[in-house]
């Protein structure tokens, strides 16, 4: 522990370590990958999986588009397109949309940001991505022996008795990997808990580690549920231990009340992050502090305590009684109100900014948009007699998507762009990027913004031939979707290429605040030389002042005296620092800070 | 039918309904979404890195007033727009009690419609316009969902559940019919038509069918061969409750208390014999669970609803 | 291995505080993974409170009462456990251990041949000749195995864990005082015991009363 503040960590280290000495540097065998306990090279671990897992739903989704070209059901089977769908829903809900940000920038980014040197149970952390590989593993085997059909909500008794798909063996394979999403969750909170640096008080964290806690409790508190009633099918599928079983008095309502228990929430596990990542994006190129930090807060915390108490508006058409359909309506309504906090803060972040269009703030600011419309269309299915009209239409699947990709995937690569320097070392070519981005965005809107009229004509979801008059929406998006494949397909090709060919970013490309920046880019394999001392608060921007890079951080200094900032720790570090920082090393530490530093600054 | 377009007919009473509501919503929605999209492209050029516009900070007391304001204004919004679609949501909950009963059965993949008077139809559903229409629904093996768009109308068929379904159908025409839960290989085949006819050419359609798969009928048939009529008919050696007259009549119990003898009583009577015994007899009747299927309990629920006026007893 | 601290952690104390909470964490997801059964099983005793008794009227409840009694008595002694490990008495810990060990073995035991007499008795809701009626006494049977099948799961897992323990402080492995291994282990155990003190009723004197 030292009291060194955090500003002046890197003075401490020497300029001329790159590479080397970083988390990449430890060691290149691939045992030594598949044996690490550091939090960064299982992110990175993560990163490898998901995008494997990413790119198999997705040319799933490619087939779905493809089929659903034509009315008639030509290019598949109704067996194959249903086993198709299922596909796409299992490995993109449970092996890439709820794992994506918290295992991958989560697992990099939190122990940085708050200043620690691994998560509590570094090897728990390894655990879980093999259950997470173990799990996905034996779902693609599912897959590969035959498929399932049952779609991924796996709705009894079709899922119990009269599928003849490897229901278990997929049921086991998202059993497996829930307890991976456990024991991340369980990492995290307890990380965020016991390990963060001195003076990193809980309202001083940024607001991506909110985010993540937020999102830990949800996996912690939904997911064993739907763990159970994993269970319960396939102890039903295989021992004929019927509890789903209409013909013994079971009752299949039973089962979409314990399934939605999970799979509501499991919404928020996939959005919260994504909202963390654009509060970061955002603050950052519009060099203003998030406005409204504490309020940004208490919306996640809100979010994730509401997102429990909304599963029943999934079962507004399946008999349920109506005062129980309008009680869940309402607290559907409810959650939207922190929802709608977050949006009206990111755009008033904006407000006197210095804003500048880097491709993650393209796709930040597209989340904001997409997210918008996303939970928008939330409330049409959370009023009762809209959502009997349009539930299980295409509605309802352009709502989801629009909050799943066009939110947490736009968010996904938001976060990537933002942070892909510090993961690599290496710069993304620019251009290139904000074209990719501008891509996804026009490219997923043609692709779903028309499923929500064929929602509305009453166009009901998973048929792989329909009506004639649906086809004129069908084939927009299906356009749609060969935009967005391209759009997908861009950024790996650029961020690869940029690993050898990329400009050296150096330690903190956009000038952003936070402890992540602080420390080397890539960063050393304990993350930090010294322990570093949080002394102010989080967010320290100034757009008052001038654009980054051109070096006010003496003023920010005599600006925080004015406005007498009272903590003793925090004086006590700037006296440090005053003390023995001569003026020569100020004038370095400022031109570091520019975007693009010179070889002989770079790392 | 085959008409393209952006909007769907409003052929029920319940469709103008939901698209008021749907209307408003996609009118509040869109100037919020207006709202946002426009701030962030006003504030991202006029803000743009260098721009000349000022970024004097601004007053915390300005920030939370925001605060507040935004919340309990989006908060009261929201409760509004819920109020209104709740009360729309209570008063189709409880309709005029006349109404003209249809049965359904759901089964992979095909609707099977009964009409009162035992008129069959395969995936097709006729009905009068102007008259308030209930389906009583059942599915014989996995989740159906009987949707109209339509009539802005959809119901989940559960296996064990009997389900009803209201609507009033209002402008005659031919509409989709689709299953909108997914239920297998050919969900997206068991589809069909609702044709909605005025009063006097539903009369004449109905008067055209076949009556032969009467359900009643079919309930009749299914009584003999079950064996229920051994003991609940005539002659019979064992005590066993009579029938007729038997339907919508209070039921004394055992246990004390009174039964009102409706659909669900006599599917539990031939499911759960021992639940609720009627006062004077033995509890000695079998269960017939997994020995009837539930379209079955339609046909002998038809029949038993058929001996309602003891006059009626046995003219099948 | 754990007498040091691990690299990631400033001091013992912050190291203990991870392993505590996290285990505290990981009881909640427990509780609740336990919780989806019980609600089931809440269900359905409500929907057909008559099956349900005539269901578990066939429960052994002579051999589910003993396992009560040994499952609380091993809490008892894991409880002590934990307070000698604390103070560093070592022989005490280990004979303490040494009795829980030995009452989870014999709660497997015992639930091995109830589960035989269970299946003489061809009460797997499954098999073809099933003797009871109404069908929802089989729901009842099927949560039946579910719960004490998953619960016997957790025992044996928690016995693997004490053996694991067990052999270390025969091994002085780590230093008994300073560890918190016993009391977590100790938490773990006392889970699985509560979760039987809820089972044991609704599984065994539901219908007898």
């Amino acid at each position: 522990m030292s009291d060194i503040p955090l500003r002046d960590v890197r003075l401490e280290t020497d300029p001329h370590v790159g590479f080397e000495t970083s988390y990449l540097g430890e060691g290149f065998s691939l045992w030594s990958w598949l044996t690490t306990t550091d939090h960064k090279r299982i992110a990175i671990l993560y990163l490898i999986s998901t995008t494997i897992f990413f790119f198999l739903g997705g040319a799933a989704a490619v087939l779905i588009r493809l089929e659903l070209f034509t009315p008639q059901g030509d290019l598949l089977t109704a067996e194959a397109y249903n086993r198709t769908f299922t596909l796409h829903g299992v490995i993109m809900v449970w092996f890439f949309l709820v794992p994506v940000i918290p295992t991958v920038l989560g697992n990099f980014l939190l122990p940085l940001m708050i200043g620690a040197k691994d998560v509590a149970f570094p090897r728990l952390n390894l655990f879980s991505w093999y259950l997470n590989i173990i799990g996905g593993g034996l779902a693609v085997a599912a897959m590969l022996a035959g498929g399932v059909d049952t779609g991924w909500t796996f709705y009894t008794p079709y899922s119990t008795i009269y599928s003849n798909g490897h229901v278990s063996l997929t049921a086991i394979g998202v059993f497996v990997a829930g307890f991976s999403t456990i024991a991340t969750g369980i990492n995290m909170i307890v990380t965020v808990h016991t390990l963060r640096t001195n003076g990193m008080r809980w309202f001083r964290l940024p607001l991506f580690v909110w985010a993540i806690y937020a999102t830990s409790l949800i996996m912690l508190l939904s997911t064993p549920v739907l763990a159970m009633v994993l269970v319960l099918i396939i102890a039903e599928r295989l021992f004929g231990l019927g509890v789903f079983n209409p013909d013994l008095g079971g009752d299949p309502i039973l089962f979409q009340h314990l399934f939605w228990f999970y799979s509501h929430p499991a919404v928020y596990i996939m959005i919260l992050p994504g909202m963390g990542v654009v509060t970061e994006v955002i603050t950052c190129f519009a060099r203003r502090r998030v406005f409204g930090y504490q309020f940004m807060v208490y919306a996640l915390l809100g979010i994730a305590v509401i997102g429990f108490f909304v599963w029943g508006h999934h079962m507004f058409t399946s008999g349920q009684s109506m005062y129980a359909s309008l009680a869940f309506s309402m607290l559907s309504f409810l959650v939207a109100v922190p929802s709608a906090i977050k949006v009206f803060n990111w755009t008033a972040t904006l407000y006197r900014g210095q804003i500048t269009w880097e491709a993650s703030m393209i796709y930040a600011l597209g989340f904001v948009g997409l997210f918008t419309m996303g939970g928008l269309t939330g409330l049409f299915l959370a009023s009762v007699p809209v959502d009997i009209h349009v539930h299980d239409t295409y509605f309802v699947v352009a709502h989801f998507h629009y909050i799943m990709v066009g939110g947490m995937v736009s968010a996904f690569f938001a976060g990537l762009h933002f942070w892909w320097p510090k993961i690599t070392g290496r710069l993304y070519p620019e251009f290139v990027a904000q074209i990719a981005a501008g891509m996804m965005f026009a490219g997923f809107n043609l692709t779903f913004f028309p499923q929500f009229i064929l929602g509305n004509l009453g166009m009901p979801r998973r048929y792989y031939a329909y009506p004639p008059e649906f086809q004129v929406w069908h084939v927009l998006s299906s356009a749609g979707a060969v935009i967005l494949a391209f759009a997908y397909l861009l950024p790996m090709a650029y961020l690869l290429w940029s690993l050898i060919w990329g400009k050296r970013a150096g330690d903190n490309p956009w000038d952003a605040s936070g402890l992540e920046w602080q420390t080397r880019s890539p960063p050393p394999k304990h993350n930090f030389v010294e322990a570093p001392f949080v002394s102010e608060d989080v967010y320290d921007y100034h757009p008052e002042n001038a654009p980054r890079g051109s070096g006010a951080d003496d003023r920010r200094y005599d600006d925080r005296d004015i406005a007498g900032e009272k903590a003793d720790a925090a004086e006590s570090g700037r006296r440090h620092r005053a003390a023995e920082t001569p003026p020569a090393t100020a004038q370095a530490r400022r031109a570091s800070k520019t975007r693009e530093p010179s070889d002989g600054e770079g790392r | 039918m085959n008409e393209p377009g952006i909007w769907l007919p409003q052929a029920s009473s319940e469709a103008a309904a939901t698209d008021t509501i749907l209307i408003a919503l996609l009118v509040v929605s869109s100037a919020i979404v207006l709202l946002v999209a426009g701030l962030i492209t006003v504030f991202a050029i006029r803000y743009r890195k260098g721009s000349p516009a000022s970024r004097e900070p601004l007053p915390s007391i300005f920030a939370r007033d925001v605060e507040f304001g935004w919340t309990f204004a989006t908060l009261g919004l929201f409760i509004a727009i819920f109020a209104w679609a709740a009360s729309q949501n209570i008063t189709l909950a409880h309709p005029p009690a006349a109404r003209m009963e249809i049965h359904v059965l759901a089964k992979r993949w095909m609707w099977k419609v009964e009409h009162a008077g035992g008129q069959g139809e395969i995936d097709e559903l006729h009905v009068p316009a102007g008259e308030l229409v209930e389906l009583i629904m059942q599915s014989e093996d996995v989740i159906h969902s009987f949707y109209v768009p339509a009539f802005r109308v959809k119901q989940d068929v559960v296996p064990g559940h009997t389900e009803r379904l209201r609507f009033t159908p209002e402008k005659p025409g031919t509409y989709h019919l689709f299953c909108a839960e997914y239920c297998g290989t050919d969900h997206s085949r068991m589809i069909g038509r609702v044709v909605v006819q005025s009063p006097e050419e539903f009369a004449a359609w109905l008067t055209r069918q076949p009556q032969e798969d009467d359900l009643a009928k079919s309930g009749r048939q299914l009584f003999v061969r079950f064996g229920c009529a051994g003991c609940h008919e005539g002659q019979a050696s064992v005590r066993a409750p009579r029938l007729s007259g038997l339907f919508g009549a209070p039921v004394q119990l055992a246990d004390g208390r009174t039964v009102t003898a409706d659909d669900a009583y006599v599917r539990d009577s031939i499911l759960q014999p021992k639940r609720d015994i009627v006062a004077g007899y033995d509890p000695v009747m079998p269960s017939f669970a997994g020995v009837v299927s539930d379209g079955e309990i339609a046909g002998l629920t038809a029949y038993i609803r058929a001996l309602r006026a003891p006059a009626d007893g046995g003219v099948y | 291995m754990s007498s040091t601290v691990a690299g990631h952690f400033h001091d013992h104390r912050q190291q203990s505080r991870a392993n505590t909470l996290g285990l505290w964490i990981f009881l909640a997801t427990e509780v609740l993974f336990f919780g989806a059964l019980f609600a089931a099983y809440l269900i359905y005793r409500v929907l057909y409170p008559q099956a349900f008794e005539t269901a578990a009227r066939e429960t052994e409840i002579a051999i589910g009462t003993l396992n009560t009694a040994l499952l609380l008595t091993s809490s008892a002694s894991v409880a002590m456990a934990v307070k000698t490990a604390r103070l560093g008495q070592r022989r005490a810990t280990m004979v303490l251990l040494g009795v829980t060990l030995a009452l989870g073995l014999g709660f497997l035991a015992a639930k091995g041949f109830e589960y035989h007499s269970d299946l003489t008795k061809h009460l797997w809701p499954g098999s073809a000749d099933f003797p009871l009626d109404p069908p929802q006494t089989r729901i009842f049977w099927a949560l039946y195995w579910i719960m004490t099948g998953i619960h016997a799961v957790h025992v044996t897992a928690g016995l693997g864990l004490w053996a694991v323990i067990l052999t270390m402080i025969a091994r002085r492995s780590f230093p008994l005082e300073s560890s918190d291994k016993v009391e977590i282990a100790g938490l773990y155990w006392h889970l699985v015991d509560l979760v039987w003190i809820f089972l044991w009723p609704i599984l065994y004197l539901v219908g007898r009363s």
